[in-house]
């Protein structure tokens, strides 16, 4: 393959992952154990100047390198400036859990970089073999992570089932891809594209892989019913994972559907709109009801995931530009919300303690009134108050959904989240309304993770009221 | 210039957040400092701005600062329009706002006193007083420089909102309370009638810009509504908003909530319920008078209503003893007279009366409030007498207030009154004449309550008890500067602006005129063309009765409360039970508070309640609530244990739904 330089450019925020994460492995074999704390610096340092890269090379027309394998156009550009900046919240976050457990090792931060490359890869990815390439990196750097914790049997179990269901999904995907490829005769999404518009979809061929890789989409985001993984894996891993797998991986997995679906697959739109519909239904009215069911708050945010994960299915299966911007829209603001709710379990842990039974966030406000008013914010904005960001979220996923004329779908979806509403708010009155239980101690908070803590909260806060400039942003990508 | 209006705007929002917020780690220093200098800022630079209007032909501001969303092509946007007639309104509510912070500091030094002891909601009073009305000050630039029906809805919501927050500051009296209440709920009502006008005018004109609104005006002038067999849209419109501001400026019916309003401190029955927000019905209707032009229906309306309030509303201030009382049925008087001047199409008078009036009758608000502190909030006027020995200051400015509120030639309110009167005078439409008797006579009763007031607080022997008598001396300098501030426009204003407000056009600039009023509906053209200066009018006015009435009134006045109460002291009550069953009426407020407390409030509790108990508890608690969460309680407990633990069952799952989708898509 004829090499040139100039194909560099465009990947640089990769590649500033990449160096930082081969920096910290070498890093962590000299150094010396007091010193540990560099790594998380050295981290953050290569985040920033990550993002700080993609808005140097970001904007401007679409480019294509590698042979067409790799694509960055706008999508790209907001979709790894929103991974980048979630994962900086994500390391700022984790370090108290992992320093007062002594498991602030080179192996944590490796494998979330590397996760995070696998990710950024996925949303640049232009064929379906980046594509794949770009979610084994994060599936694998997932399936390690999910069992960071050696000595917890629950983490082991869930890193397995992770790791077997992954396998099923990731299975799938790639039997989907290779029919596809099988029917067009190439790998690269503007082929794809192109040999589709010309054959019509008579081939039943695309129809089977067309099924088998919205599977593969559905299982990687956790729709129902290949969401039972996610409540298991939730419970099972230790807090700071579920914070790095529960919020910047949606994003990717919004880019990985835009791009199957969207990029590549986009004239079977008819066909896969009536497959999400499905999921989205089933993932909307089993995740909220089931989450009322749930003791353990990992839980019922899983379940509450996958709710989630149905709303941003109807506004991609709207079909329209407005339609992906509100699920962009949604996607993005959705993991700003999680990375808050789980940050705030990791500040409610502690050394021997972890933050898991709702009854955990009892008399919150009495503990520490600000941090109530974040997780608050959070759960407001989950069960789509105003004027919170999530309202705002569900309110134009609805109206794309209302404007193709699927004024039942949005119904639906009104009184599933309704019933949602309840275990928010039980969250909410737990803060306010009840005493803390007699031994909780007060909450110890370095001012970084307070500042970050403030920041995600208030941004729920500004974003809701003030959406126009990152609404406009998603519009733009989509030229709605 | 858009940053110099978004400072004026966000300058006491800062201030508010920052002594709301902060207070407690600020202290009371801080909390007056931060917002007075953030008011202070905004008052520099809207007189600067109204300075820049008239000597340097600023041109007109109509711009978005904000879009907030669009939605169906309708945009939602915060924006400014600032061209004359909202220089005059920034350059008098701030200077108003600024007088009444700095006379704060000195009103409410020991407003500890007022709470009970170790109450929680007593914390930080004094801080949370100067939030408020800073606030206040952001919420009502907001409403004055808006330049759509949106932001001026936001700020008239802002401005209830926060007049409540300090009707009922002294939260732990009941008596606060219910009138925070009441003022709430009136205004509920006429905000109802305004969000139905302006959802009219977003759905004939398709817009809320002013600009745009004002522009479509005259080719709906002859659209009908199918409603009520039929009205023209612009009579619905300009009614309904109208019925918003007769809550907000407190006009019959709507007036009930504003005497009660006096329960709030006095600094902010000054700023709020005298000075600004009860005058932003009256600025709303001159800013519409494009729309209003175009509905005579409208226009009798609000002169009748206007005229009503004027002349029956003076009339129970004679019979009030409560200080502030008096000065706030006044006040409700006074807001008649400018809302008829609306009525006469004579917007530049009213607008002027506006200004003045915010002047004089936060000075009067202020001369009360600074008696009161002087006898230790005591507000019966039966109980004072003879303050202006002790009390100098306070007395002559309170005399500059008195007699510019009644009119005395010269003084600002003369000008502005008698051209009021002058204009409605000229008006052809249906109420008209009514509406010039009632003015008319107005005068005499204004001059007879305003001076009764005044004879009986600093003339005459004292009447307070000796511990009172003996403490009593003239209040701080931080009390008496803004008093003497606010005497000085009180007294000149009137003189110097008459001629560019109402003779000269003053409000054009350019071909953008705020204020539009049709040929056949020009009232002040009358006084236009028999205008040769103030010293001419002035000396015209001593032949008029208007200035018999008021000159009757005060020798009247002087006469009774003055001369023969310092023989016969109780010469007032006797006057009292002289009026008989008129005085019972005036005392009662002829029945309004009853009746609404009778048949609006008990009918709509006795709904309530019936509701509540048939419709909520039994129906809706009992059946769907309960009823339907313990379904759904139950359905998730049986969804859950879908979830087994065990890897092939979900393995399974995936299969089956790889099986369900592959049946469904690939069959079909």
């Amino acid at each position: 393959m004829h090499f040139d330089a100039a194909n560099l450019l465009p990947i640089l925020p990769e590649i500033a992952v990449l160096l930082t994460a081969a920096i910290v492995l070498v890093v962590d074999l000299y150094i010396d154990e007091r010193h540990r704390e560099v790594i998380h610096g050295l981290t953050l340092i290569g985040l920033v100047v990550a993002i700080a890269l993609t808005g140097v090379v970001g904007g401007g027309a679409t480019e294509l390198v590698f042979a067409g394998n790799v694509v960055r156009d706008p999508l790209a550009d907001l979709l790894k400036g929103a991974i980048l900046v979630v994962s900086l919240l994500v390391f700022i976050y984790a370090r108290p859990w992992l320093r007062d457990r002594g498991m602030l090792v080179g192996e944590f931060y490796m494998l979330g970089l590397f996760s995070i490359l696998g990710m950024l890869v996925m949303v640049a990815a232009n064929s379906f073999v980046t594509v794949y390439l770009g979610l084994e990196l994060l599936a694998l750097s997932l399936y390690a992570l999910v069992a960071f914790d050696r000595d917890s049997s629950r983490g082991a179990e869930a890193a397995m089932k992770y790791f077997v269901l992954g396998a099923l999904g990731s299975g799938m995907l790639l039997y989907g891809i290779s029919m596809v490829y099988g029917a067009t005769g190439s790998v690269e999404f503007g082929a794809v594209a192109e040999a589709l518009a010309t054959q019509g979809m008579e081939n039943k061929v695309l129809v089977f892989g067309l099924v088998f890789m919205v599977i593969g989409i559905g299982f990687k985001f956790g729709a129902v019913p290949f969401h039972m993984w996610l409540p298991d894996v939730y419970e099972g891993a230790p807090t700071p994972v579920v914070l790095l797998l529960g919020s910047a991986p949606k994003i990717a997995a919004f880019g990985l559907a835009i791009r199957l679906l969207v990029d590549g697959l986009g004239s079977l739109q008819a066909d896969w709109q009536g497959m999400l519909l499905i999921l989205a239904v089933l993932s909307i009215g089993l995740g909220n009801v089931v989450a009322i069911a749930q003791r353990n708050i990992k839980r019922m945010l899983a379940y509450s995931t996958i709710s989630h994960v149905g709303f941003i299915f109807l506004g991609l299966l709207a079909g329209t530009e407005q339609g992906y911007a509100a699920a962009m829209f949604y996607t993005i603001t959705y993991a700003v919300m999680a990375t808050g709710a789980f940050g705030i379990l990791i500040i409610l842990s502690r050394k021997g303690f972890d933050a898991e039974r709702i009854e955990d966030l009892k008399g919150l406000n009495e503990r520490d009134s600000w941090y109530a008013a974040m997780m608050a914010l959070v759960m407001f904005s989950m069960a789509g108050v105003p004027p919170l960001v999530g309202f705002m979220g569900k309110l134009l996923v609805l109206e794309a959904v209302v404007r193709i004329g699927f004024v039942w779908l949005a119904v639906v979806a009104v009184i599933f989240s309704i019933i949602g509403a309840f275990y928010y708010l039980r969250v909410v009155r737990y803060i306010y309304f009840d005493k803390p239980e007699e031994d909780a101690p007060a909450l110890a908070s370095s001012g970084g993770v307070r500042v970050a803590m403030s920041l995600n909260g208030l941004a729920l806060l500004a974003l809701g009221v003030f959406p126009a400039t990152l609404l406009a942003l998603c519009q733009s990508v989509f030229g709605a | 210039m858009e940053n110099v209006y978004l400072t004026i705007v966000l300058a006491p929002l800062v201030g508010a957040i920052v002594a709301g917020f902060f207070g407690g780690r600020i202290g009371r220093v801080g909390a007056h400092s931060v917002t007075i200098a953030g008011v202070g800022l905004s008052t520099l630079l809207s007189l600067w701005v109204l300075g820049r209007f008239i000597w340097a032909d600023e041109p007109v501001f109509d711009g978005a600062v904000y879009t907030w969303l669009v939605s169906d092509g309708m945009r939602f946007e915060v924006g400014f329009l600032v061209d004359k007639l909202t220089a005059m309104m920034m350059a008098t509510v701030t200077f108003v706002s600024l007088m009444v912070h700095i006379y704060t500091i000195g009103y409410m030094a020991d407003d500890a006193h007022n709470w009970p002891e170790g109450a929680l909601t007593g914390r930080n009073s004094y801080q949370r007083f100067f939030s408020y009305i800073s606030l206040f000050t952001f919420s009502m630039l907001m409403l004055v420089m808006a330049n759509n029906f949106m932001q001026l809805f936001f700020g008239w919501e802002a401005v209830g909102l926060v007049s409540y927050l300090l009707i009922g500051f002294w939260s732990t009296r009941d008596s606060a309370t219910f009138a925070g209440l009441k003022a709430f709920l009136v205004n509920r009502v006429g905000d109802f009638g305004f969000l139905l006008g302006i959802a009219a005018v977003a759905m004939y004109f398709g817009t809320l810009d002013y600009a745009e609104v004002f522009a479509a005006a005259p080719g709906l002038a002859g659209t009908e509504v199918a409603l009520f067999g039929g009205v023209s849209l612009m009579t619905l419109v300009c009614v309904l908003l109208f019925i918003g501001a007769m809550g907000k400026s407190a006009q019959v019916p709507f007036h009930v909530w504003l005497p009660d309003s006096m329960e709030g401190p006095t600094p902010i029955s000054a700023l709020i319920h005298a000075a600004t927000m009860v005058t932003a019905g009256i600025f709303m209707v001159a800013r519409m008078s494009p729309l209003y032009e175009l509905s005579e229906v409208a226009l009798s309306f609000v002169l009748i209503v206007g005229a009503t309030t004027a002349f029956f509303m003076g009339l129970v201030g004679l019979v009030q003893n409560d200080i502030k009382r008096v000065v706030a049925y006044s006040t409700l008087s006074q807001l008649g007279y400018m809302v008829t001047a609306l009525g006469a199409s004579a917007y530049a008078a009213g607008v002027f009366h506006l200004m003045t009036h915010a002047f004089f009758k936060a000075l009067l608000f202020l001369a009360a409030g600074s008696v009161i502190i002087a006898v230790h909030h005591n507000q019966d006027i039966r109980q004072m007498g003879g303050i202006r020995k002790y009390m100098p200051i306070t007395w002559l400015t309170a005399l500059i207030g008195s007699l510019a509120l009644i009119g005395f030639p010269g003084f600002s309110g003369f000008f502005s009154k008698d051209a009021i009167i002058a204009a409605v005078n000229q008006t052809e439409l249906f109420g008209g004449g009514y509406a010039a008797l009632l003015l008319t006579l107005g005068v005499l009763v204004t001059a007879l309550y305003s001076f009764r007031m005044y004879f009986l607080v600093f003339h005459g022997k004292p009447r307070m008890d000796d511990h009172t008598r003996e403490h009593l001396h003239e209040t701080p300098k931080v009390v008496t500067i803004p008093l003497v501030m606010l005497a000085i426009p009180s007294v000149f204003i009137g003189w110097f602006a008459i001629e560019p407000m109402l003779i000269n056009d003053w409000f054009a600039s350019g071909d953008w005129s705020p204020i539009m009023v049709a040929p056949e509906h020009d009232t002040l053209a009358h006084l236009r063309e028999h205008w040769h200066g103030q010293g001419a009018f002035v000396m015209h006015a001593l032949g008029t009765p208007t200035l018999m009435l008021a000159l009757g009134g005060l020798v009247f006045a002087a006469l009774v409360w003055w001369a023969i109460a310092a023989r016969k002291p109780d010469i007032d009550a006797k006057l009292l039970a002289l009026g008989g069953p008129l005085t019972r009426l005036l005392q009662n407020k002829y029945g309004f508070d009853d009746f609404n407390q009778r048949f609006l409030a008990g009918g709509a509790r006795l709904l309530g309640q019936t509701f509540w108990n048939r419709g909520d508890q039994t129906l809706i608690d009992d059946g769907m609530v309960n009823g339907s969460a313990r379904s759904v309680g139950r359905m998730a407990g049986v969804l859950r244990l879908l979830q087994t633990g065990y890897l092939y069952h979900y393995a399974i799952a995936m299969i089956v739904g790889l099986v369900g989708l592959m049946t469904i898509f690939v069959t079909l």
